[in-house]
């Protein structure tokens, strides 16, 4: 019996060190259910390379270079933002964000690789190297910032926390789902804002936990809950994939802030960098004016100094990035504008359709405000 | 000549000695072995160190600031993650043993019926466990979560079942006893009661060795546990439990127990898969005994459940409980797919927790630890049975 128990216990250091050494091994924590469901929708199935997590300045850039291509952790489930679209392609701004940074590090936007990541197994894909940068409507928060060795880049989309309900409960506020039951994906800054607003209200409820969005919208869809709550973002984008999405009301209340954007490792300020001016690129190019359409007019006849600064006509920007002069140019020429963006995934003409509230320019009464480009 | 050689065996070289390579073989293959581990344990420690992170269990005093749908105990988003964590192991330890004991008492009919003369039962058995036993279990459950139990009625139109059993999508109600201020009397002569129950059990069991006949040792044992049990019940002055019946009230059901949709999809799923494996198992303990034991017993006298009762099944048991153990296992093992169904298993909420915290490395290892111990557990019980049923050589 003694030899038994020494083996078992040899098993399970050998085994719980390599769950956590560094490697690009499936990350260790989040369900394996899910990881086997998910491994089916992505397209690329490159066999998985063995990466160190790159850390200290100027390593990340170094290995997205030498691989060729950009490892982007991404949502699968979420339309508008990270998504599966019918023809097997990931569409949604989050995606479309992954697509710029690509733009602006290779002058081509397919270099990158798409790797659907849970909820759950999202921060430690991104701690171990597995993916390069994390772009998957993630919110911004103190402990993510710190202790789950992360930096978020800035908000891209700025979001708050609703509640859906059947049209026919009649509910309209908190306190009507007093003794009600309310599904919640797990890993979530949802399933805390939830805790603490029904604790502030002092509405007694029951959750109804779930390991992802399409499963907690299942749930929700054979009337498991009285009501399904995460980001309003979310939930106009899940309504439009219910079976009847006229049968359901997002509620009038915001229950916190969610303001959502990419995310990248700790320890590589380089990185860091790049990521937050590709961001920047974006929003300028918007307020500059700057369209995939006309950024080619705009390069030959630009003269307002801080465009053609922008565009790689003046200065050497990129380069003090570690990127090509014409970075921000690929990016808006292959990607495009915020607005473009926005319009492509969460436009009037989309099923997920969005006012862009917050998400709208300084100028414009919104939040989003690049520092200047010198 | 052969004398003189003898003497020089004696002092072979500890090289060529086949004994002394034996050992060393083996002190090696455990060096080799600690090097590696204590490589990959360094190699972890010093990627994390990179990125600032440390290894370390302290935040399980930090308040968890999320809720959990079954508790076991009081639970809020004010209690800490290590509240939490005992949560999810009360539910993993519920379903473990509710699954096993269902699943033990399907698994011996299944099996039984599986050898039963009868045309239908026997093929119906033999049915029964080619279909669920060539399942993946992860769909078989998710089968059960989404094709059955969130199927059911909603609550406005609830289904009652005689007994007043409620049958909804938000879970199944049934009645549940709420102890009164005599359930501590009632407590202590069901106490009195199993100390009767096992003095009837040793009485029977000396007097059957005395004179070699064969009473129903363990049901009048039982028996005598269920008349004081009765007696102690019918009188007390008050009633020690009172019938608390589910009912529906506004959005959710009340009253009774309540078990939700998660809870019922996980045992089920687990109880019927595991019991066709059971089944088997069974089955192939019963067909060990020689068919020369039983005939061999008819010819003694014996009536048919005497034989199996007092022949067969004893014989048969040696068979079946180191398998029966390994199923066992499997199915505590397998509860941890509950994550598919949203059951608050320990496997769940630790995920839960790691991801709030982003403590992986940590939760993941109490996780195994967790499961590695259950399971040595459950092993060492069995073994302990195992060891007391074996044949005695003399």
């Amino acid at each position: 019996m003694r030899k038994t128990y020494t083996i078992f216990t040899l098993l399970v250091l050998v085994a719980l060190a390599l769950a956590a050494c560094g490697t690009a091994a499936p990350a260790p924590s989040g369900g394996d259910t899910v990881t086997v469901v998910e491994t089916v929708v992505v397209e690329v199935t490159s066999s998985a390379p063995v990466v160190v997590a790159p850390t200290g300045y100027g390593v990340t850039l170094k290995a997205v270079q030498e691989r060729g291509k950009l490892v982007c952790g991404v949502n699968s489930q979420v339309p508008g933002f990270g998504y599966v679209d019918a023809n097997g392609n990931f569409a949604g701004i989050d995606v479309d964000y992954c697509r710029a940074l690509a733009a602006a590090i290779f002058g081509d936007a397919s270099k990158v690789e798409f790797r659907p990541v849970t909820a759950a197994e999202r921060f430690t894909a991104l701690q171990s190297g597995e993916i390069d940068i994390l772009s998957r409507n993630t919110t911004w928060s103190l402990v993510r910032d710190t202790e789950l060795g992360g930096n978020f880049v800035h908000t891209t989309f700025y979001d708050g926390q609703g509640m859906m309900v059947p049209k026919d409960s009649g509910f309209t506020t908190l306190k009507d789902l007093d003794g009600g039951t309310i599904c919640v994906q797990t890993g979530t800054t949802t399933e805390l804002n939830l805790a603490d607003v029904m604790a502030a209200e002092g509405v007694s409820y029951t959750p109804a936990v779930f390991e992802d969005a399409d499963s907690t919208f299942a749930a929700y869809a054979e009337g498991r809950c009285d009501a399904v709550t995460t980001d309003k973002s979310g939930l106009v984008s899940r309504r439009s994939v219910l079976p009847d999405p006229a049968a359901h009301v997002i509620m009038d209340v915001t229950m916190s802030k969610e303001p959502l954007g990419p995310m990248v490792r700790h320890g590589d300020d380089q990185w860091f960098d790049i990521a937050q001016w590709t961001v920047f690129t974006l929003f300028s190019g918007e307020e500059f004016g700057l369209t995939s359409a006309n950024v080619d007019d705009m390069r030959a006849s630009a003269t307002a100094p801080e465009v053609r600064r922008l565009l790689g006509l003046e200065g050497d920007l990129g380069l003090k990035l570690g990127l090509t002069n014409d970075w921000a140019y690929n990016i808006i020429k292959l990607v495009g504008n915020y607005e473009e963006i926005y319009n492509r995934n969460l436009g009037p003409d989309t099923p997920t359709y969005i006012p862009r509230g917050y998400n709208s320019l300084y100028t414009d009464g919104g939040l989003l405000y690049a520092p200047p480009f010198r | 000549m052969q004398r003189d050689a003898q003497p020089q065996q004696t002092t072979i070289p500890f090289w060529r000695d086949e004994r002394a390579l034996k050992v060393l073989g083996q002190i090696i293959f455990v060096i080799i072995v600690l090097i590696i581990g204590a490589l990959i344990f360094h190699n972890m420690r010093v990627g994390l160190a990179k990125q600032g992170i440390t290894l370390s269990y302290s935040f399980f005093k930090n308040v968890s600031g999320f809720d959990i749908a079954e508790t076991a105990f009081p639970y809020d988003r004010n209690s800490t993650y290590w509240q939490a964590f005992l949560i999810g192991l009360v539910n993993t330890v519920t379903v473990g043993s509710v699954g096993i004991v269902f699943s033990t008492i399907l698994g011996v009919i299944l099996g039984v019926a599986r050898l039963s003369t009868n045309f239908i039962i026997n093929r119906l058995a033999a049915f029964y466990l080619e279909l669920i036993r060539n399942l993946s279990l992860l769909v078989f459950l998710i089968f059960w979560y989404l094709g059955v139990f969130l199927k059911l009625p909603r609550v406005q139109n609830a289904v009652i079942w005689p007994g007043d059993i409620i049958l909804t999508n938000r879970g199944v109600g049934i009645p549940w006893g709420i102890p009164t201020a005599s359930f501590p009397t009632f407590r202590l002569i069901l106490l009195f009661g199993l100390i009767l129950a096992l003095i009837v059990f040793f009485a029977l069991r000396a007097y059957s060795q005395r004179t070699g006949r064969a009473p129903l040792t363990l049901l009048w044992s039982i028996l005598t546990l269920i008349v004081v049990g009765a007696l102690g019940w019918l009188l007390l002055p008050e009633k020690p439990l009172i019938f608390d019946l589910p009912f529906v009230k506004g959005l959710n059901l009340s009253g009774g127990k309540i078990l939700t949709p998660e809870f019922m999809a996980l045992t089920s799923g687990l109880v019927l898969y595991t019991a066709a494996f059971i089944g088997e198992v069974v089955r192939a303990g019963i067909q060990s005994v020689s068919k020369g034991q039983s005939e061999a017993a008819r010819a003694l006298g014996l009536n048919g459940f005497q034989t199996l009762r007092l022949i067969v099944f004893p014989q048969a048991l040696r068979v079946i409980i180191p398998p029966l153990t390994s199923q066992y296992l499997n199915l505590v093992k397998n509860s941890s797919l509950a994550i598919a169904v949203g059951y608050p298993d320990v496997f769940y909420v630790s995920n839960t927790i790691q991801n709030q915290t982003g403590r992986a490395v940590e939760m993941i290892s109490l996780v195994m630890l967790t499961y590695l111990s259950i399971s040595l557990l459950t092993s060492v019980l069995m073994n302990w049975y195992n060891q007391r049923i074996k044949l005695v050589e003399r």
